[in-house]
């Protein structure tokens, strides 16, 4: 997928895709059967274009990948996760509008 | 023309979408008035998003799902040129003959005519734990956590249609649903009852109200209070859905437009005039006593034709 800038992963690529990663991720907890979901998905590519240099925006179908949502203690979708050197170091619950998501993501976003 | 050249004057800004607003944006667009609908940032197409199978909007015989019908309506307000703008609005100056509006990216809107549709926000129950616990067991959104309760215990309170509706989706994943109300006998309607009061994997906890939430990082319980014999119980529940009614989006409206002593807009009904003329408005955000999709859109068009019969008047 090059037209869209945020990265699909999975359980399997997450360790390297995430944890890995030498910028801070935000992963963005998500499934189709989700409204909300679907509100946050465009505001997302906005921050991963806008923001590309100094973040990654990942999306993770829980749908399809169960293990990471479980690890994480997921019960509540969108959720997003920010990882930063391996490390879980914030979580966001529920849809919000650009500006707010851009305040609460404003130290990963350079 | 730029929807958000703020050198523009616009016939019509409708702020919020759902029923009411889409509809209100038809009948607007057809009256060619160029309306710009600020549809809501994560909240476009209002409440039937989070909702399944509707059964009970007219003209669809084997029932359409929630979400579907409002896209189908965003597209019929799309189609006669409507100006959709995926935003919110935060600020509104009502007074005057040209009313200004602010979206949440900046841009600003004059306008001759206001239609009002915001609609509703989830009652929360006022508890000291809820905040802190939603997300991790308490949710207001069956349709987008129910999926991570599977073989769960788990509650729903209230005691209305979106409860019981709510209720009978979750028996898709949880081994057990309580529904707990307060009194003991429902406000749903009769189909809805019936499903739920049938269903073997929904019980009911009546007379019951929910005192306080359980759980360090995750919900692990509930303690209820008996209406009654006043006395405590705890239900082991990992999931609550909180369904226990809605109040007006009119916060940002507060203080410039009448409201009622439960921060409903007044309006002169049949008509949907607020006190400030060239100000409509409609749908939930009017409405206490029906609150369905139906008599949303019902008044989203007769708000259209009062902006639409005010505009011819002070042209």
């Amino acid at each position: 997928m090059t037209d869209t800038a945020t990265r699909v992963i999975t359980d399997d690529s997450f360790a390297t895709d995430v944890l890995a990663s030498d910028k801070p991720v935000i992963v963005d907890f998500w499934a189709p059967w989700c409204g909300p979901c679907k509100m946050v998905a465009p505001i997302l590519e906005d921050i991963a274009t806008e923001h590309g240099a100094s973040v990654v925006v990942a999306k993770m179908n829980v749908d399809e990948n169960p293990k990471t949502p479980a690890q994480y203690g997921i019960t509540s979708i969108p959720t997003l996760n920010v990882y930063s050197g391996g490390e879980l170091v914030k979580t966001i619950i529920g849809a919000k509008p650009k500006a707010a998501l851009l305040a609460d993501l404003a130290a990963y976003l350079g | 023309m730029s929807a958000t050249d703020p050198t523009v004057v616009h016939d019509v800004v409708i702020v919020g979408s759902g029923p009411a607003g889409y509809t209100a944006a038809v009948y607007c667009a057809r009256a060619q008035l160029a309306p710009v609908l600020l549809e809501g940032a994560v909240t476009a197409g209002g409440a039937l998003m989070n909702t399944t199978e509707v059964e009970n909007f007219p003209g669809f015989a084997k029932g359409i799902m929630g979400p579907e019908l409002m896209e189908s309506m965003r597209a019929q307000a799309a189609r006669f040129g409507t100006t959709i703008v995926t935003d919110d609005a935060v600020e509104m100056n009502l007074q005057g003959a040209i009313k200004q509006i602010r979206d949440g990216a900046g841009n600003e809107y004059l306008t001759r005519s206001v239609i009002l549709a915001m609609g509703s926000g989830y009652r929360e129950l006022g508890l000291e734990n809820e905040k802190r616990l939603s997300g991790h067991g308490v949710s207001w959104c069956a349709t987008c956590d129910g999926f991570f309760f599977r073989d769960a215990d788990i509650a729903v309170v209230g005691g209305g249609d979106s409860a019981l509706e709510e209720a009978t989706f979750l028996t898709r994943f949880a081994r057990s649903v309580t529904v707990i109300h307060r009194r003991d006998s429902l406000r749903a309607s009769k189909i809805m009852q019936e499903r739920a009061l049938n269903d073997p994997k929904i019980t009911f906890a009546w007379n019951s109200a929910v005192e306080d939430l359980l759980g360090d990082d995750k919900l692990t319980g509930v303690v209820l209070r008996d209406t009654e014999t006043n006395a405590a119980r705890e239900l082991d529940v990992t999931g609550l859905f909180i369904a226990i009614g809605h109040d007006p989006r009119s916060e940002l409206i507060k203080g410039q437009v009448d409201l009622d002593d439960s921060e409903y807009v007044l309006v002169d009904a049949p008509s949907t005039n607020t006190n400030i003329p060239g100000v409509f408005a409609c749908g939930d955000l009017v409405d206490h006593t029906y609150r369905q999709a139906i008599t949303a859109a019902g008044t989203g068009c007769a708000a259209a034709l009062d902006a639409e019969r005010f505009l011819a008047a002070s042209h």
